[in-house]
């Protein structure tokens, strides 16, 4: 597979800021890449800069073949960008901004009906034509704007956080269409921090104070997860918690109503062993199981493995003065 | 770079519709003009008239009651009131009752006639110098009547209504300077704030990322401004040729010419303040920061004569100066536009200075 994006230490600063450091990033043609964070980890600085809006500070990219910013301008014509915030105009009707991004794409005249009606039943708006942008609801804005980003059927479409205001119903037909896109062979890079959402994605990278905390396929991350989950259930869930963080090995504990995530390094060999140990004096009542990760757990292990590295960084440096 | 005329009719397309679509916009497009004009032309006078006046007339001879009817002819002042003494007449003026007293001695015609001393008296508020001008321009009165022989009272009248004819002259010049004055206001704020609306609602990072190039943005932002600008000169024209009489001696192709001229070097400005400002707010200052020493310098408000040297050089830098000499040249003393080369060459050189700053500083790009 070809790849539609490659960038190689793309870095950007703002002031003693590192939104985006050092990211490399490779994003298969027809797929859809997701770009996984937490706000403030630097997805739409990365998207940005992808896109020609901001320049670099530092490292490269090649988007559809073309060196970006330097060739921005004829990538333009290539690309969608669909803005975080809903970027058409709120006093236009649905039909006058589509009518207004086809003539600013320079459609040709005689396909302009065509393509706009064609976009109208695919994206359900045909009972809106004539309504006004900022009067409709949040899936309605969202599927107008989708549809006037691809309405010059650009080979590459980014989409910066798309669903934030849009209901679970309205979420799952967006994504119907952006895998009908794909089949039509777009490549979609899209940013969220959903996980359901990060989950439909073919490829993600997961983003964590603008740098790359894993990247592979939902599936293969959820394999390769580099921490051991075990699942307690407990009457107490708070102060179980609170025994579970004090347990060797464990790094992460996060509560799912009574049940509890427990993640931990993988350098403990019986882990199981281990937590229904600690338990058994403080939490009794408890139950323990192993389990297989989500991608919430990949994305925790991601962010906080990092973290923890750091911070036994300089203990495994010192290795004289542990006894 | 090629540009479109097609991506330029729909931005230029859009743009109307938007403005059709913001009542108070629109509203103030119109209002705008209308209002000042009203204002400026009605209120702002400086011929002082009406001032109210009190009489304190001693000598009660057909000489003194024929001055204070020639003054009050003048319509300079309106008498309001009559009192005996000189005194009476002070605490009419402290009371805030008049602004002039005139005093006339039981012994006026003796004085004229012997002209060894002032006839008369004129008590004048100085604390407006306003009024102290306009009363001394007034005291000239009984001086020429010291040395008038035959028919005093016609030949009295006669030099006070030369003297106070400039009424109509006012609102004369005012209307082809308010021409300039609403259009700097409107124009500048205008198009500064349509791109930053722009910014501000996030449509430009949009825009940007489509194959719109910068000039293509700008023209198709700015050509409907040019014509609300063409509205609003219209506007102005005919208010002032309704409500104030005002002439048009030169020819309406040159004013047109002037104006579109004019509004071509606002709106460049108005761009460039549009690539610095951040938000609505900002463009709004810097505006205003604009705005203010164009009124005072220009020469609307005040003679361009009158002025420091470094004020002056200041003022050849603004636009409405050069317009102001143009529009009243062309309406009041009805040259031509060709004759008033060095103002069009200045506006012309302005705005094709502001439009490259404008291109240089909009760089489509977020950094």
């Amino acid at each position: 597979m070809a790849a539609a994006i490659e960038t190689h230490d793309l870095t950007r600063r703002f002031g003693t800021l590192t939104a985006v450091d050092h990211l490399n990033l490779s994003v298969p043609e027809a797929s859809i890449y997701g770009l996984l964070g937490p706000n403030g980890s630097g997805k739409s600085t990365a998207i940005r800069m992808l896109c020609g809006l901001l320049t670099p500070s530092e490292g490269t990219a090649s988007v559809l073949g073309l060196s970006v910013p330097d060739q921005a301008e004829a990538l333009r014509r290539k690309i969608g960008y669909m803005t975080q915030r809903f970027s058409l105009y709120e006093d236009l009707t649905v039909l006058e901004n589509l009518s207004f991004m086809a003539e600013i794409q320079s459609l040709p005249r005689r396909e302009r009906k065509g393509r706009i009606d064609s976009l109208l039943q695919v994206f359900d708006l045909g009972k809106q034509i004539r309504q006004r942008a900022g009067t409709m609801s949040g899936g309605q804005r969202q599927r107008l704007a989708l549809a006037a980003a691809t309405i010059h059927r650009p080979q590459l479409l980014f989409l910066d956080e798309p669903t934030s205001a849009v209901d679970p119903q309205s979420r799952r037909d967006f994504w119907e269409t952006l895998f009908n896109l794909v089949d039509q062979g777009t490549t979609i890079v899209v940013s969220t921090h959903y996980m359901d959402e990060a989950e439909r994605c073919h490829f993600l990278a997961i983003l964590d104070r603008g740098m790359v905390a894993a990247q592979g396929a939902p599936r293969t991350l959820q394999e390769d997860i580099d921490a051991t989950i075990v699942e307690v259930e407990a009457e107490q869930p708070n102060r179980t918690r609170k025994a579970l963080l004090a347990v060797d090995g464990v790094f992460s504990v996060t509560q799912l109503g009574v049940r509890l995530r427990v993640l931990m390094n993988k350098s403990v060999t019986t882990p199981l062993v281990h937590v229904q140990s600690a338990l058994k004096s403080r939490s009794p009542d408890a139950r323990a199981r192993l389990t297989t990760a989500t991608l919430e757990d990949v994305f925790v292990a991601a962010t906080q493995g990092r973290y923890r590295k750091q911070q036994r960084g300089p203990k495994q440096a010192t290795p004289g003065a542990r006894p | 770079m090629i540009i479109s005329a097609t991506r330029i009719l729909a931005i230029f397309r859009k743009e109307l519709k938007q403005l059709t679509r913001d009542r108070l916009t629109f509203g103030m497009i119109i209002g705008i003009p209308m209002l000042q004009m009203i204002l400026f032309g009605y209120a702002i006078n400086t011929d002082v008239r009406h001032l109210h006046a009190a009489v304190a007339d001693q000598a009660q001879t057909q000489l003194s009651r024929a001055m204070i009817q020639d003054a009050q002819a003048s319509q300079v002042l309106d008498i309001v009131a009559e009192r005996a003494t000189a005194e009476e007449l002070e605490q009419l003026m402290r009371d805030g009752i008049v602004s002039i007293g005139i005093f006339i001695p039981h012994d006026f015609e003796r004085r004229l006639q012997q002209g060894d001393r002032v006839a008369a008296q004129l008590l004048v508020d100085g604390s407006d110098p306003v009024i102290l001008g306009a009363a001394q321009q007034l005291a000239r009165m009984p001086v020429r009547l010291d040395t008038a022989t035959g028919p005093v009272a016609t030949k009295a009248t006669f030099e006070v209504r030369a003297f106070y004819n400039p009424e109509r002259r006012s609102a004369v010049n005012i209307v082809p300077g308010l021409i300039g004055v609403i259009l700097t206001m409107t124009m500048v704020l205008f198009t500064a704030v349509a791109i930053v609306r722009e910014r501000e609602r996030g449509n430009l990072e949009m825009l940007i990322t489509t194959p719109v190039s910068t000039p293509e943005l700008m023209i198709g932002k700015v050509l409907p401004y040019i014509l609300i600008g063409l509205i609003q000169v219209t506007i102005i024209l005919g208010l002032g040729a309704l409500l104030f009489q005002v002439p048009v001696n030169g020819s309406l192709v040159d004013i047109y010419l002037a104006s579109l001229l004019f509004i071509g070097a606002n709106l460049t400005l108005g761009l460039v303040i549009s690539a610095v400002a951040k938000n609505q707010f900002q463009a709004m200052q810097m505006t205003f920061f604009f705005f203010l020493p164009s009124i005072l310098l220009s020469g609307f408000m005040f003679p361009f004569e009158g002025m420091p040297l470094v004020a002056r050089y200041i003022a050849e830098i603004l636009p409405l100066t050069h317009f102001l000499r143009l529009i009243r040249g062309i309406m009041l003393r009805g040259a031509e536009i060709a004759a008033l080369a060095p103002e069009v060459l200045a506006l012309l050189a302005f705005m094709v200075l502001t439009m490259l700053i404008a291109i240089l500083k909009f760089r489509k790009s977020l950094d």
